[in-house]
């Protein structure tokens, strides 16, 4: 008898997943618990794993499509095996190994028709004309209209910038033009991770320049547009300001030398990041002012300190996992989690709670060699530890000699309607002090 | 201006030949034959009292629904009363948009008009105006039943030609019923000629059976109007022997005593009577005008049921004047 | 050329026609000594007399009935409403009688004819002052609803009305009387055919539709919204009924989003028609929904200063109403 693959809940508010990518083909065998597919819900990406061992039968959710938790995505079984009266689709047929394989080859051709559309948003009646006569692939063409929406303005701009006789076929992805990844600004590489507690009102931005010939659209992908919409709610939320302090981290850079293969033998990769974590946490013990949310009615302060991560997911974008009850964790058990986190949510394994719910985020923009940022807030949080790069320097020490040693810039952007300047300075000294006066 | 024997033949005449073809509009529809017939009999001398005072083709008319012997006296043909009853391409007030006896005759000076009553009124205020503009010597007869001197319209077109003195007659024909309401439940005056008075017009009130009576009062109101001594307003008493239309039942709103009373004051009846005396006319007469009706209402209606419809596409058009199409 | 008034412009046309036709005369209330309420006929009652500027009784009807009568028998009269609020009485005249005049005969007898109406808010006329009923008239085959919105169109379209051989309901943006001025050629015969609307302003990103005191409105709320980068093409109906659909629809095809201004109640109102026309002509050129922005659905224009500027369209609203539609 077939199994059914579900579109699994994953997570306690959401409620629909969009398959994004099928690891098997109809027709092709899988093991269980070997991946099967990838679902992206409005927080994460997910792997999810065959429930069952035999030959991917038949797929009900096609690449793209978007289910609700508990819906039938996908049948499992015997080669030939015959599917239920639910098999869905009203296909009730013996299915052959061959005939399945060649079935799932070719993806149908996508018409443009007006009205909602899943991924783009409404689609005019005068865009889908314009896309049905010049054969347009709209996932191409930026919008610029309410919501993201492709206005024909954007669909003219489109066509004048030469696109008409562009294959359908995407381009390798080489053949794009790079966006000056030498210096990537920091506030891009952080996109929060609670939802806002108000809808963002539509901004009133400037129309960006049509894109002159040679020029090329790429379309944005949900994590951009997320990324994209959390910083300008950030932004226009709270009043940034940011105080950069330095660290002398002689002490840590021994104690980890010292503690690394005893931390690998319990599995554990230390990261430098495991020791600015719980300085974080020791200062926002001494700080309870600073693990708080700005509210209308007054200042919510955290009875639990959830500290979230950034991670770096590349040309994807980045997300921010939570610790949480990081304040309940030693060195080992923060450095743990660091690497559990970031591991799974690199490889698109995080449950979506997982990113929600933090009080305090660290971002440690240093792994790409920046010295020091101006991160931008993870709304509704009231701070950001940035920490750029450790390098040694010469520095003035004790008795006016001159030492080298290992340096750190750290900065905290916070909420300055929450913190002024020398509490928020006042919480920074501490996990300055806590890093230099490391005692493990 | 005495009238001729023949011309009061010819009157007597008129107003049968309007009787019998207005019959036969009550059979063709109790037949199935036609759609709605709305009926003059009783009426009759009243109609073609006024019409021979008037310069027929010469001045003008705004009628009402009840004139088919007006508009007969006006030139209007029996086939073409017919072909209006059936909806015909041919007839001539509307080529078959209107419903039946909604006057309209080009040639005869006789205006198009509507249903919701004494809005045919004002026009005739405005025709007068235009005549006196333009210095000529035309009248304009206008055309109601004592219902439609309760309307505002009636009011404001009497007020327009008593203010500026326009050629401009009003024959109510008092036929004492509004579809079912009594004329004491339409006025609190005895006769709808009392309502001109105040209005400062002259206002005459006459037997609406007796056709030479009827053209007499129109004589002198003709004269003056034609003369520049400005409007009147004639009332003619009679009874509408039938019901309202071919869709009324007056058995709900008056006894069948009271209509055999009124009969006894039928124009035809008293007409013949006069004529009678007069030496004019005998049985043998009549017989005779009879027989002619009989033939030219059986013509009539045999033309008429051979004539084409119009066609679906001439509904179409002429809502402007640029779409009218001649022929 | 010579700068004039609106209401200059309507007594200049109605003078050169009551010149080169003797058929030609007005009628209707205080139009002769006074020269009419608003002015529009002064001076005319010296030069053609009594006979030819009519004082008639205060009875809206029967200055329609009366002038339609004279129609039919080759008049041309000229018949003016003092307010569009006191139309209703000749309601009836106008859409039974005028109107289906020529149909009902089958085209024997034809009502040319014009019948003037100041219309329109925003001068303090409260309920019965105020009001604009063109929706009523744009409704009827029959009726030609002309609303001009410039002394040269004014001038132009009145002639031409007068020289119609139908009944024209020709509406005048009574604010805009003495308010908006303009270049009328003087000496040259101007006869601007009803029918066409014109293209009043170029522009890409949207399409403003409107006719009379908002189509003035409408001109300077794109002034302000070129100055923030919103080109907006201004479409002045003109004549509403029969409209220009043409005109209409290509304008429509250029911006893909339209715009409907009128001061007259939202709910069945002229800018319903324009939408209906949009939508069953131009569906797949649309890229945004119809927005109509039009007088609320209150039975009237309130008299209280705050309460009217809350009532009536202005160039305020309109450039917000553009700027929303330009960034949809």
């Amino acid at each position: 008898m077939a199994t059914k693959v579900i579109m699994p809940q994953l997570g306690e508010s959401v409620v629909e997943g969009t398959v994004t990518h099928w690891f098997k083909k109809e027709g092709e065998p899988i093991a269980e618990f070997e991946s099967l597919l990838e679902v992206n819900t409005d927080k994460v990406d997910s792997e999810i794993p065959s429930p069952a061992e035999g030959v991917l039968l038949k797929i009900l959710a096609a690449e793209g499509e978007t289910v609700k938790a508990g819906t039938i995505i996908a049948w499992i079984g015997k080669p030939g095996e015959s599917l239920g009266e639910d098999a869905g689709g009203g296909s009730v047929h013996a299915v052959g190994e061959t005939a399945l394989a060649a079935e799932a080859t070719v993806p149908p051709a996508r018409s443009v028709t007006a009205g909602r559309d899943r991924d783009l948003g409404f689609i005019s009646p005068v865009v889908a004309k314009l896309a049905a006569e010049y054969n347009l692939d709209l996932t191409r063409i930026q919008g610029s209209g309410q919501g993201g929406r492709i206005t024909k303005k954007d669909v003219l701009a489109y066509l004048q910038g030469g696109a008409k006789d562009e294959p359908a076929q995407q381009p390798a992805i080489w053949e794009t033009p790079g966006e000056g990844d030498l210096f990537r600004p920091t506030e891009l590489m952080f996109p929060g991770g609670a939802p806002p507690s108000t809808p963002p009102a539509a901004p009133s931005q400037p129309q960006p320049a049509p894109p002159a010939s040679g020029s090329r659209v790429v379309a944005h992908s949900a994590m951009r547009k997320r990324i994209a919409e959390h910083m300008l709610l950030s932004k226009r939320t709270a009043p940034h300001v940011t105080t950069i302090m330095e660290a002398d981290l002689k002490r840590v850079v021994a104690h980890r030398e010292a503690s690394k293969p005893a931390f690998a033998r319990d599995g554990v990769n230390l990261t430098y990041t495991a020791y600015f974590a719980a300085s974080a946490v020791a200062a926002l013990k001494a700080f309870p002012q600073v693990n708080s949310s700005w509210s209308d009615e007054g200042l919510i302060l955290h009875g639990d300190i959830h500290l979230g991560i950034a991670v770096s997911l590349g040309e994807e974008g980045l997300i921010v996992p939570v610790i949480r009850h990081a304040d309940g964790l030693s060195l080992l058990g923060l450095a743990r989690a660091i690497n559990d986190l970031a591991q799974r949510a690199r490889a698109h394994r995080l449950q979506p709670d997982e990113v929600k719910g933090g009080t305090f985020s660290i971002t440690n923009h240093g792994i790409s060699g920046s010295l020091f940022a101006t991160p931008i807030i993870n709304q509704p949080q009231c701070g950001i530890l940035g920490v750029g790069a450790v390098q040694k320097r010469a520095v003035v020490v004790e008795g006016d000699a001159i030492a080298v040693r290992p340096m750190v810039y750290l900065s905290l952007t916070f909420d300055h309607r929450i913190l002024d300047g020398a509490s928020a300075d006042g919480f920074l000294a501490k996990i300055a002090h806590v890093l230099e006066t490391w005692s493990g | 201006m005495e009238l001729s024997s023949e011309t009061r033949l010819e009157m007597y005449w008129m107003m049968l030949l309007a009787r019998r073809l207005d019959e036969r509009a009550w059979v063709l529809h109790r037949q199935g034959r036609i759609a709605f017939h709305i009926s003059g009999i009783g009426q009759e001398a009243a109609q073609v009292g006024a019409a021979y005072a008037l310069r027929r083709g010469y001045d003008w008319v705004t009628p009402y629904y009840r004139d088919l012997a007006l508009m007969l006296c006006l030139g209007y043909e029996p086939r073409e009363f017919v072909m209006s009853l059936m909806g015909k391409r041919e007839e001539p007030n509307s080529g078959g948009r209107q419903m039946p006896s909604h006057w309209g005759l080009r040639r005869a000076n006789a205006i198009s008009h509507s249903a919701p009553v004494a809005t045919q009124c004002p026009h005739a205020a405005g025709i007068g105006l235009a005549i006196k503009m333009r210095r000529e010597d035309k009248v304009v007869l206008t055309t109601l039943g004592e219902g439609s001197t309760s309307q505002g319209e009636w009011y404001e077109a009497v007020n327009w030609a008593a203010i500026h003195q326009l050629p401009v007659i009003f024959l109510v024909q008092n036929n004492q019923y509004a579809i079912s309401v009594p004329q004491d439940k339409q006025m609190a005056v005895p006769s709808a000629a009392d309502r001109a008075c105040g209005l400062g017009l002259r206002g005459i009130s006459v037997d609406g059976s007796d056709v030479f009576a009827v053209y007499d009062a129109f004589r002198e109101s003709v004269e003056m109007a034609r003369s520049g001594k400005g409007p009147s307003l004639i009332e003619a008493r009679m009874y509408r022997i039938t019901p309202h239309s071919s869709d009324d039942d007056d058995r709900t709103y008056r006894s069948r005593e009271e209509v055999e009373e009124n009969k006894k004051r039928d124009p035809l009846l008293i007409n013949r009577r006069i004529l009678e005396k007069q030496g004019l006319l005998d049985a043998a007469k009549v017989e005779e005008m009879e027989a002619k009706a009989k033939k030219m209402v059986d013509e009539a209606v045999q033309y008429a049921e051979q004539a084409p419809y119009p066609a679906a596409e001439e509904a179409a058009y002429p809502v402007y004047a640029e779409e009218v199409r001649r022929g | 050329m010579a700068e004039m008034t609106l209401v200059e412009a309507i007594r200049q046309a109605m003078d050169e026609e009551m010149a080169r036709d003797e058929s030609v005369f007005i009628v209707g209330e205080d139009v002769g000594k006074r020269g009419g309420v608003f002015r529009a006929t002064v001076g005319l009652f010296d030069k053609y007399g009594e006979e030819r500027v009519i004082d008639s009784p205060l009875a809206e009807l029967s200055i329609v009935g009366v002038g339609i009568g004279a129609a039919l028998y080759g008049m041309r009269p000229i018949c003016e409403i003092q307010f569009a609020d006191f139309i209703y009485p000749a309601f009836n005249q106008i859409v039974s009688e005028a109107a289906r005049m020529c149909y009902r005969s089958n085209g024997d007898f034809t009502v040319p004819m014009v019948i003037r109406a100041p219309y329109g808010g925003g001068i303090g006329g409260g309920l019965y002052h105020s009001q604009s009923v063109e929706a009523f008239f744009a409704h009827m085959p029959g009726l030609k609803v002309v609303i001009p919105s410039n002394p040269y169109d004014a001038k132009g379209l009145l002639k031409a009305a007068v020289r119609d051989p139908n009944p024209v309901i020709y509406l005048e943006p009574k604010k805009g009387y003495r308010l908006i001025r303009g270049e009328v050629p003087e000496g040259e015969e101007i006869v601007v055919p009803i029918g066409p609307a014109r293209v009043s302003r170029s522009g890409s990103d949207l399409s403003l539709f409107a006719y009379g005191m908002m189509h003035h409105y409408a001109l300077q709320a794109a002034e302000k919204a070129a100055a923030e980068g919103i080109e907006v093409e201004v479409v002045d109906l003109r004549t509403i009924y029969p409209v220009d659909r043409v005109t209409i629809l290509d304008s429509l095809r250029k911006t893909g989003k339209a715009l409907i201004v009128h001061e007259d109640n939202l709910t069945g109102g002229y800018g319903a028609e324009i939408a209906a026309i949009i939508a069953e002509g131009a569906f797949t050129d649309l890229d945004a929904p119809v927005r109509r922005l039009c007088g609320p659905d209150v039975p009237g224009v309130p008299f209280s200063h705050p309460m009217q500027d809350w009532f009536m369209p202005n160039p305020e609203k309109i450039t917000q109403a553009i700027r929303e539609l330009a960034a949809y």
